[in-house]
């Protein structure tokens, strides 16, 4: 409880900690998302032109 | 030692090594990360002024570190590409941007939510060092905004790369502002012989280390993103992509 409280600043610590992990993974899950989507679009294209040749 | 610099500087020869690379940093960073934040936590003594809200700090340096860091990689690289006209530097600065918005947004955050049982307030207008990291992340927006308004990829490498080399201004200020100006924010100290003890110092260093090399691992994948997108249309994306292993 008293790691919970840090002595009556838990709101502000876990509250900094917890936006830190927010962002952090919210960072590298739109890193991976936009790897995906480009590498998708990109697939698509080419697969559409290869059907067409 | 040209040659390797040129080799790095290949499309198709850096993605596959941040493929490699990026999984290097990424896991280490973590590790380092999970690690000192324990540590700031749960093992590090309180600061006899500022109690446990002292904790603060392992995630407050590392973010304002990192939002300063990722300009000057933003700016350099953009200078680079003007100069040098290499294709993989305008492709690291268009990366590096939504990541050192995310982090300047992260140390802003925290800052303020330091400031308010610190100093008594969230936020204060008058203060140098808060409105230059404010600064800052409007830079970074600017810098994204004029990306995406400028459909060819070339005028939109220059005019950003531009905006980006003015603004490293506002980097000097932002690191100076607490030695020039008075301020709310406390000087400089973790670099500073005396004003902090080693059993708070090292987990301080060994986050920001770890900050730093996840930092490294989002920007390879950003830079990858970039590069394939920017070389859609060349011979080897298209034999990667097409290939029975893929290139993902």
């Amino acid at each position: 409880m008293d790691a919970l409280a840090m002595g009556d600043y838990g709101a502000y610590v876990w509250s900094c900690y917890a936006l830190t992990l927010v962002i952090v993974v919210f960072l590298s899950w739109r890193a991976r998302l936009r790897q995906k989507r480009v590498y998708r679009d990109i697939e698509v294209r080419l697969k559409a032109l290869e059907d067409r040749e | 030692m040209w040659k390797w610099f040129h080799q790095l500087a290949s499309p198709p020869h850096f993605y596959r090594l941040s493929a490699i690379l990026a999984p290097w940093l990424a896991v280490p960073g973590v590790i380092l990360i999970a690690y000192a934040a324990w540590q700031g936590l749960f093992v590090v003594p309180m600061d006899y002024q500022q109690g446990d809200a002292f904790r603060i700090i392992y995630v407050h340096v590392p973010s304002a570190y990192l939002s300063m860091m990722a300009y000057m990689i933003m700016a350099t690289s953009g200078a680079i590409g003007l100069i040098w006209r290499i294709k993989l530097s305008h492709a690291v600065a268009a990366a590096a941007a939504p990541i050192g918005a995310g982090f300047t947004f992260l140390a802003l955050c925290t800052g303020s939510i330091w400031g308010k049982p610190m100093w008594g307030t969230w936020w204060e207008w008058g203060d140098p060092r808060m409105m230059s990291e404010l600064i800052l992340l409007f830079l970074y927006f600017g810098y994204m905004a004029l990306r995406s308004a400028i459909d060819d990829t070339a005028k939109a490498d220059k005019a950003s790369a531009v905006l980006a080399l003015v603004g490293i201004v506002n980097v000097v200020i932002v690191h100076f502002s607490v030695e020039w100006w008075s301020s709310l924010h406390q000087g400089q100290t973790v670099f500073k012989k005396g004003t902090m003890d080693a059993d708070m110092r090292i987990p301080l260093l060994i986050m920001v280390l770890g900050f730093t090399l996840l930092f490294g691992a989002m920007l390879l994948r950003r830079i990858r993103t970039e590069v394939l997108f920017r070389e859609r249309r060349t011979r080897w994306v298209r034999e990667m992509i097409l290939s029975p292993e893929g290139g993902a």
